[in-house]
């Protein structure tokens, strides 16, 4: 197994897979009297969050405490980096402290690559910028085998902000590795340059692509990223990229819809679609818990 | 890959097919007597080869006395003490009987006893999935060597070693065929 998790193109095939069948063992905690494991004892994971979230930095300080291991939180606010401390000179602090995890999520993209150069424990990276979020794609990947079986073979279709998604990116390379096919479907200002490059297909028409998807996965449109107009209004938006009943009714029948959230209901997903029986929102949050103490221990334990 | 061709080339055969056969036949007759009928017990076997032993020891419990005692695994890998030392390991699954462990008694099986930390790895894995009236253990082979103090309740034999011998417990599930075999230190470069 790897020592930092980066990027979701770190993992090929088998080590995905181990993380998977991992996250399951993991998963069956959840119905213990005793949801805790004494598999970390002693070990210090350290969460770096200089972005606001919910959802991830809950999720890994629930996976880390289940696996006994002592979580740290820091965030940027209230911290010395308000004062202007760089990020190397807090790596240099948790260095000092002992962190055999640094979890980090970080408002520019790479900057867990340089983090790992600096701290000798294992990096998380849990989201840097437009770049990555490897634990988010795992997960994804891990509640579509839940609910469909297996990955390999599907057809994944990601709608939305793909310009601004680390979500997107990493979920594209996992899914590659994973043997699904994707398809991206974006107005086009809102794909990247370079998008031909990816092992995807683009669309700009979402009513096209519907009928043929077995996961349809909304992202966020990420409107504290965007510095100019990428669409001309949200109504507009909405009407042609978001996921309503009329679309979700064209769906294939075991087709589900996915969101990694926050969402903006009524913007990319109506309200009846997100709380509908085809949506695994609240379940993606759960495997979240599951899939993170998988990576936590596959790591933390490659350690010899 | 055959394991028992490997095993009778390198090593020296203690138990043979039949042999293995008759332990278990034993142990599951000195289960029913010290359990006044295998009541309220509950046979949990340790992966890898614990599995087939603890099932193989209640098809012959249910043979002698028509009794079903129920049938379960525990995977010990998250509760290791050696997660440092050898790194983290695939994760097998785990699975109690219905009706849980609480007020039963749960006889642990293992194919064998050597350093006990697998069996205090089992015993901190059983704390947490509930409170068992008593734990009994099982091991095939009992090969010395204790680093805890840790003993079993029924032992299938007894077979001194040295230390950087190893054992070789093969089922016929996993391996083929039935049997033990006794691999001197060069053959496997030590531990179990």
């Amino acid at each position: 197994m790897i020592k930092h998790l980066l990027s979701a193109g770190d993992l090929d095939a088998v080590s995905a897979n181990l993380v998977l069948d991992t996250a399951a063992e993991m998963a069956s905690l959840a119905g213990r009297e005793v949801k805790k494991l004494p598999t970390l004892r002693g070990r210090t994971v350290v969460n770096l969050f200089y972005e606001d979230s919910t959802r991830t930095r809950i999720s890994f300080e629930a996976a880390a405490k289940r696996l006994s291991a002592d979580v740290i939180n820091f965030s940027a606010k209230g911290s010395s980096v308000s004062k202007g401390e760089s990020l190397k000179d807090t790596a240099l602090t948790l260095q000092a402290m002992g962190a055999d995890a640094v979890v980090v999520r970080h408002p520019a993209s790479g900057a867990p690559h340089r983090l790992a150069n600096w701290v000798e424990g294992s990096v998380l990276n849990a989201g840097d910028g437009t770049h990555e979020h490897p634990t988010q794609a795992l997960l994804d990947a891990y509640t579509m085998r839940s609910r469909l079986g297996c990955v390999a073979g599907l057809h994944v279709v990601i709608v939305g902000d793909v310009l601004h998604s680390r979500v997107a990116r990493s979920n594209v390379l996992l899914l590659h590795t994973l043997g699904a096919k994707v398809t991206l479907v974006a107005p086009p200002t809102l794909l990247p340059v370079g998008v031909d490059t990816w092992p995807v297909e683009t669309s700009y028409d979402l009513d096209a692509v519907v009928p043929h998807a077995d996961v349809v996965m909304m992202l966020r449109v990420q409107n504290e990223r965007m510095d100019q107009a990428f669409f001309p209004s949200a109504r507009e938006y909405a009407r042609r990229y978001g996921l309503d009943r009329p679309r979700m009714r064209r769906l294939p029948e075991h087709a589900i819809v996915m969101h990694p959230g926050p969402m903006n209901r009524g913007m990319e997903i109506a309200p009846e679609v997100a709380d509908s029986a085809r949506s695994t929102i609240v379940e993606q949050v759960a495997n979240g818990v599951s899939v993170r103490m998988a990576v936590l221990y596959l790591l933390l334990g490659g350690k010899s | 890959m055959s394991y028992s061709a490997t095993g009778a080339q390198l090593g020296k055969t203690i138990l043979s097919e039949a042999d293995v056969a008759r332990v278990v036949d034993r142990i599951a007759h000195q289960i029913l007597e010290k359990t006044s009928g295998a009541q309220d017990t509950i046979l949990l076997g340790i992966p890898t080869r614990g599995v087939p032993l603890a099932r193989r020891l209640a098809a012959r419990i249910a043979a002698f006395e028509s009794i079903a005692v129920p049938l379960g695994v525990l995977d010990i890998t998250l509760y290791r003490d050696d997660l440092r030392l050898r790194g983290a390991r695939a994760i097998g699954h785990t699975d109690i009987p219905a009706g849980g462990l609480d007020g039963r008694r749960v006889i642990l099986v293992d194919d064998v006893l050597f350093s006990g930390r697998t069996v205090r790895a089992a015993l901190d894995a059983l704390q947490d999935l509930g409170r068992p009236r008593s734990v009994q253990l099982a091991v095939l082979v009992d090969r010395g060597h204790r680093e805890l103090p840790i003993r079993a309740d029924y032992v299938g034999k007894n077979i001194p070693t040295a230390f950087d011998e190893s054992i070789k417990v093969h089922v016929a599930e996993h391996d083929g065929a039935d049997g033990v075999v006794l691999m001197p230190a060069t053959a496997t470069g030590g531990a179990k």
